[in-house]
């Protein structure tokens, strides 16, 4: 790890600001991603300005119906917190499926939505890889790829974005608050984080030295119906091969009336499944159309021969997961486990 | 670069100069001489090195000391008060819930910290969301301890007897504070 | 008393208890000192600098950066590191090129230690470590692992009886298996604490065996024994990479002879633990089981290809246990080895019977299925009245009655004999049996007791044995209490110190058989020297006691393990939520800590199940899937109802405590379990482990 300067702010704009003015700066907050990259050599910030001290910690209702989340608030308070568990529930299971208890008690939301992808050559400062050294080669492309995209991903790179909180932050249309050093501006979710192409070193839109200060989300009555399903090769503790995050709500003649879907581990960015909603709203709640969606969605993917598998993955875990919001909406018992639902549908 | 910190330390006040490099799991162990945190992956990854900071059970491989400058830490030694074992530490030993003892004061800290969280009733991943959206308090039977210390590893395999002994330890420390026996105190707490 | 053929008669009945381990208290409380937790006012640090080239040559070293930066004290490389003495007689288990750090510029695997920086902190060894810059004469590499290689070697001749090629029968099992390069990834990282003071050398080390590592260190540095003290009372696990000395330790060695009369502090990073302290190599097992239409075996055929390294040879041996298992007139097991530019495989928990009893465990479960057979019958009609291997008899084999126990307590008489029949809401469910094996191998090394009366009816017991997690410093003190008929409490066995009395490694589960047999035979010794009232400061020693009939028995442990196996039917998702082993290990000396033992070696087999791959790239040379976050070992709630048992078993003839090893059989068999538990339940056969959702997406229709 090079030698730092420590730094602490005083507000969120004289934050962005002393970053702004060093390209060499960077944001402390929870630190439980930046610091592991600084002792992988993958970062070598000169100056981190520790941001966890600014008032951005709470979680409140907003007055037009939706709630608005701080930055700074730590992903197990947000995922313990009253609101959260009630109206948006898949955000709270999305934040549970992710890390350790100890490293969501440190992690804060910023953090979690700034998180860097896990591909080993990423992290491994011995391997050519463009993200982290742009020109240099992209190693997974004939390499381990159990993990990596099987969508939007580009000859440059192929790695996926690892946050199972950003997942379901993106089916519920939040919009993320960003100061920069003069102005504050809100940038909805499905367009914070960007697809490789041909400039994988960025990961998402911001500018340097834009401060992520808080997340809102809209008022959304169907996120109470909302579910979120990880799917990964450890039982715990393991980042997601394919994740859902979906909600569903019903006409009164039980078609579906409006729905959202996301999907984590399969894209350089949460994955916003248009095509599969497009593909169900206004129509009815059937398991063949919901695996129809899933079809669609899918029918761009373009898997790497190590990572085949998580095509006919997501498919299942998309269906699936609609079956299980659909029983939510319904108001049956929707969650899985021996003796649940599944047993009609095959 | 350099930087002067106060921290307190199983109840001990210290001030010292740390390199703003030095994680709290360093400043612990090598400044400091605290060992019961150990270094087992130094990424977050293994939850060896987890105290209680503030309060809360955490990593300490991925905080920087500079950053937790006044913070109060309580280690698995510290949980031992003047020589007499936690409860909890006293069921890891009925349980043979460790062999080699690495991972243990780790996975100690870890479940002190989780039994307050799951008091505090927060839900975990394996609580029924509609258990959680109710804000039922979980019912911390073993898969929900299973879910709950799975940031903790134990290579020699000790998960069953550390399972049964926290959930021995939570019977008897619910039963301790039913009959008005006070709980172990604990610094801090932002709960 | 006691004799070498007779079960010495227990006097507190403190064998065959159950008391908590005598160091429980500092291990819970966090006040164990392991080998890198010793203060030391004037510790240096030491950072490697590792090739980014799996072969060639270091051409150009480029300290001046490193040399600047501060607090460092040296930056050693080939060209100016202290030298080892390149005729070192190193003991048999060493590999010699692996230990020779820093003596030549040739690089041999990428990942070998080019270099080291010592300075005063940890944040400037290793910030130092990254400015050191090297030129390499890279060489074209080669990591490719393949069975299907031309150049494959013979280590040594294969085991042969009767003609394989001329076994008859209509039933035939012709399969590969697999099994993938495994680290054995012990929770504390390969540490050492090495000071030289001018005449001597004292390392604190975590290793399984101090005497062996003295030994090593006094002959790489030309020093007399005398002069290398070697301390290792708490060491975190090892699981036998922590057997063999590998290149850490020799570089912290370096280091401290490079700056005197510090303490030179190096712990391996958890991504160096998958570079630079061996590894399981990945096997390919070739299994042809050859029957009659009952079941009846007369063929059996393993050929099993492994890893090896050009830096030096070691064979996993995974065609061992089927020459001993199953009983079958004609039998082949051989090995081939893939010499490769890779750092060199070491042991991990029963190397050899491992991986070795997947493939055949599988094959038999293959086999029942042919011949619509239990798979419990399967095994019964085949086992042999002699070990097959060598056609001595068996000191005692309870295979089939550790089968028909674990069948009991599973409750395997309920099973569908269809697989796919059984399921329950979002999950198949199937159960699988497989067997577990160890041998009784001899101990590397010898062993000697030191019993000393402290006054007041206490005593003192000294061995230099390594208790890596085991239990063994619990049992040996009760093995002493029980001898010396005093309370548990009246003995304290002092341990992991080279300056104590050899003991052996710890290592082929043979602590008790070793450790336990010295110590009883030098607390006897105590007695009848001594007798009941002895004077304060009498002391009896012993050495390991010879096993009269080691030559004319088969002397193995067995075991049945039993696995139930969910996989869900819209992801593959497999879990397992049952496992129970039934052992016959010999006798039982603490049953507390043996069940952990048990149960902690199924728990390592269940992660190998599901889990375990290093995935070697072998463009570059290493593994990249090199930390707790992408290579998976078994996390809290991965492992669910996970039971151990043991049947009573009499051997008088292992050695005088009739105690067999029970430290690695545990993990043997579980992964074969978990596999046909996994085919039972979904009708697909993989013949790989570790089993990943994947496998089973296809019967699942997803």
């Amino acid at each position: 790890m090079n030698p730092f300067d420590y730094r602490r702010a005083e507000d969120a704009a004289g934050a962005a600001a002393m970053v702004a003015d060093n390209p060499a700066a960077a944001f402390l907050g929870g630190g439980t991603n930046l610091v592991d990259h600084m002792k992988l050599g993958v970062a070598a910030p000169e100056v981190l300005v520790d941001i966890t001290h600014l008032p951005m910690d709470e979680v409140e209702a907003l007055p037009e119906g939706g709630v608005r989340i701080g930055a700074n608030v730590r992903n197990s308070d947000l995922a313990a917190h009253p609101l959260i568990r009630r109206r948006y529930p898949v955000l709270s299971q999305a934040l549970l499926s992710g890390a350790s208890g100890q490293l969501r008690n440190l992690a804060t939301t910023a953090g979690n939505l700034l998180q860097r992808t896990r591909c080993v050559y990423f992290q491994d400062t011995s391997t050519p890889c463009n993200k982290r050294e742009p020109g240099t080669g992209c190693s997974a492309l004939e390499g381990y790829q159990r993990y990596h995209a099987i969508l939007g991903a580009s000859p440059d790179c192929v790695a996926v974005h690892p946050s199972d909180m950003a997942v379901a932050l993106t089916a519920l249309d939040a919009q993320v608050v960003v100061q920069d050093a003069a102005t504050e501006r809100r940038v909805p979710i499905a367009r914070l984080h960007r697809l490789p192409g041909e400039a994988p070193e960025h990961d998402t839109v911001l500018n340097h030295g834009d401060l992520i200060t808080a997340v809102e989300l809209p008022d959304m009555p169907m996120a109470v119906h909302a579910r979120y399903r990880k799917v990964r090769d450890r039982a715990s503790f393991a980042f997601a091969l394919v994740s859902v995050a979906a909600a569903m709500s019903l006409g009164a003649d039980g078609s579906v009336s409006d729905v959202r879907i996301a999907l984590g581990g399969v894209a350089h960015k949460p994955w916003r499944a248009l095509r599969a909603e497009e593909a169900l709203r206004d129509g009815p709640a059937t398991e063949e159309r919901f695996a129809a969606a899933a079809r669609a969605e899918l029918a761009e993917a373009r898997p790497l021969p190590g990572n085949t598998f998580k095509v006919a993955l997501a498919r299942s875990a998309i269906t699936a997961t609609l079956r299980q919001v659909h029983a939510e909406a319904r108001g049956g018992d929707g969650h899985g486990g021996p003796g649940g639902h599944g047993e009609e549908q095959r | 670069m350099h930087a002067d910190i106060t921290l307190t330390v199983d109840g001990r006040r210290h001030q010292l100069r740390v390199d703003t490099r030095t994680t709290l799991l360093d400043a612990l162990r090598e400044d400091l001489g605290v060992t019961a945190p150990k270094k087992g992956c130094d990424h977050g990854q293994c939850g060896s090195c987890t105290v209680l900071l503030n309060g809360r059970r955490v990593v300490t491989c991925l905080v920087l000391a500079v950053a937790g400058d006044g913070a109060e830490v309580v280690t698995a030694a510290g949980l031992a008060e003047g020589g007499d074992l936690h409860p909890m530490q006293e069921a890891f030993m009925d349980h043979d819930a460790f062999q080699c003892g690495y991972c243990t004061p780790g996975q100690i800290c870890s479940a002190v910290g989780m039994l307050d969280e799951a008091a505090a009733g927060w839900p975990s991943a394996a609580t029924p969301p509609r258990a959680s959206a109710e804000g039922a308090v979980a019912e911390l039977d073993d898969t929900e301890i299973r879910e709950r210390m799975s940031g903790n590893l134990c290579r020699c395999g000790a998960y069953a007897g550390i399972v049964s002994a926290i959930g021995d330890a939570a019977r008897r420390t619910h039963a301790a504070a039913a009959s008005g026996i006070p709980r172990p105190a604990r610094e801090g707490g932002r709960r | 008393m006691s004799t070498t053929s007779e079960r010495p008669a227990a006097r507190t009945g403190a064998i065959g208890a159950g008391p908590r381990r005598v160091e429980g208290p500092a291990k819970v409380a966090g006040t164990a000192a392991y080998a890198y937790e010793y203060r030391a006012a004037d510790a240096a640090y030491l950072a490697p600098v590792q090739a980014t080239i799996a072969r060639g040559r270091v051409a150009a070293v480029d300290t001046a950066a490193a040399e600047a930066a501060e607090g460092v004290l040296a930056v050693l490389w080939h060209g100016n590191a202290p030298r080892l003495r390149t005729d070192a007689e190193l003991p048999g288990l060493q590999q010699p090129g692996e230990l020779h750090v820093l003596q030549s510029a040739e690089v041999h695997y990428r990942g070998q230690p080019v270099a080291a920086v010592v300075a005063e902190t940890f944040e400037a060894a290793q910030h130092a470590a990254a400015l050191v810059t090297l030129t390499y004469e890279q060489l074209p590499h080669d990591a490719e692992f393949s069975a299907g290689r031309t150049d494959l070697a013979t280590p040594k001749e294969d085991h042969r009886q009767g003609d394989v090629k001329a076994a008859e029968g209509e039933v035939v099992v012709d399969q590969t298996y697999t099994t993938p390069m495994q680290h054995n990834n012990p929770m504390e990282p390969h540490s050492t604490m090495a000071r030289w003071d001018g005449e001597a050398i004292t390392l604190h080390e975590s290793t399984q065996g101090a005497h062996m590592v003295r030994e090593t260190v006094a002959e790489l540095l030309g020093l007399e024994q005398g002069r290398v003290r070697v301390v290792a009372p708490y060491v975190g696990g090892g699981f036998g990479s922590k057997g063999p000395l590998h290149a850490p330790t020799v570089l912290a060695v370096l280091g401290a002879r490079a700056v005197p009369h510090r303490s030179v502090k190096l712990a391996a990073t958890r991504r160096q633990m998958f570079s630079l302290v061996g590894y399981r190599s990945p096997t390919v097992q070739r299994v042809r089981l050859r029957a009659d239409a009952q079941g009846r075996l007369s063929g059996i055929d393993v050929t099993a290809t492994v890893q090896s390294a050009r830096l030096g040879d070691f064979i996993e041996e995974a065609a061992g246990p089927a020459k001993s298992m199953y009983a079958a007139p004609n039998r082949r097991m051989g090995h081939r080895a893939a010499r490769l530019d890779v750092p060199v495989p070491t042991w991990m928990r029963a190397p050899g019977e491992c991986p070795g009893m997947f493939g055949p465990e599988v094959a038999m479960d293959e086999l029942a299925v042919a011949c619509g057979l239990d798979p419990i019958e399967a095994r019964v009609r085949n086992e042999p009245e002699r070990d097959p291997a060598t056609g001595k008899p068996f000191s005692t084999r309870n295979l089939i009655a550790c089968l028909r126990e674990g069948a009991d307590r599973f409750g395997w008489a309920d099973r569908p004999a269809e697989p796919g029949a059984r399921r329950e809401g979002e999950w198949l469910v199937g159960t699988g049996v497989a067997a577990s094996f160890y041998p009784v191998v001899p101990p590397v090394g010898g062993s000697r007791a030191l019993v000393r009366h402290a006054g007041d009816g206490r005593y003192v017991v000294s061995l230099a044995a390594a208790d890596i997690g085991t239990g063994a410093w619990t049992a040996l003190t009760q093995v002493a209490a029980d001898v010396l008929g005093v309370p548990l409490e009246h003995v304290e066995v002092r341990l992991g110190d080279s300056a104590l009395p050899l003991a052996s490694l710890a290592g082929g589960s043979t602590g008790m058989m070793s450790w336990g047999s010295t110590v009883h035979a030098a607390a006897t010794a105590f007695r009848r020297l001594h007798g009941d009232d002895p004077a304060p400061g009498a002391e009896a020693a012993a050495d390991l006691p010879e096993v009269a009939h080691r030559d004319d028995y088969a002397m193995h442990a067995y075991g049945a393990q039993f696995a139930e196996v969910r996989v869900n039917t819209d992801t593959g998702e497999i879990r397992v939520p049952r496992l129970l082993g039934v052992f016959a290990a010999g006798r039982i000396v603490n049953a507390r800590t043996a069940r952990s033992q048990f149960v902690g070696g199924m728990t390592m087999g269940l992660s190998m199940a599901l889990h375990e791959e290093s995935v070697l790239d072998a463009r570059f040379g290493h593994v990249v899937n090199a930390d707790f976050a992408e290579y998976h070992i078994a996390a809290n709630a991965d492992v669910a109802d996970i039971q151990a048992h043991w049947i009573d078993e009499h051997d008088p003839l292992v050695n005088p405590l009739g105690a067999k090893g029970i430290g690695e059989i545990g993990i043997v068999g579980t992964a074969a379990a978990v596999a046909n538990a996994a085919y039972h339940a979904t009708g697909v056969r993989v013949r790989r482990v570790p089993l990943r959702l994947d496998d089973f997406l296809d019967a699942v229709g997803a």
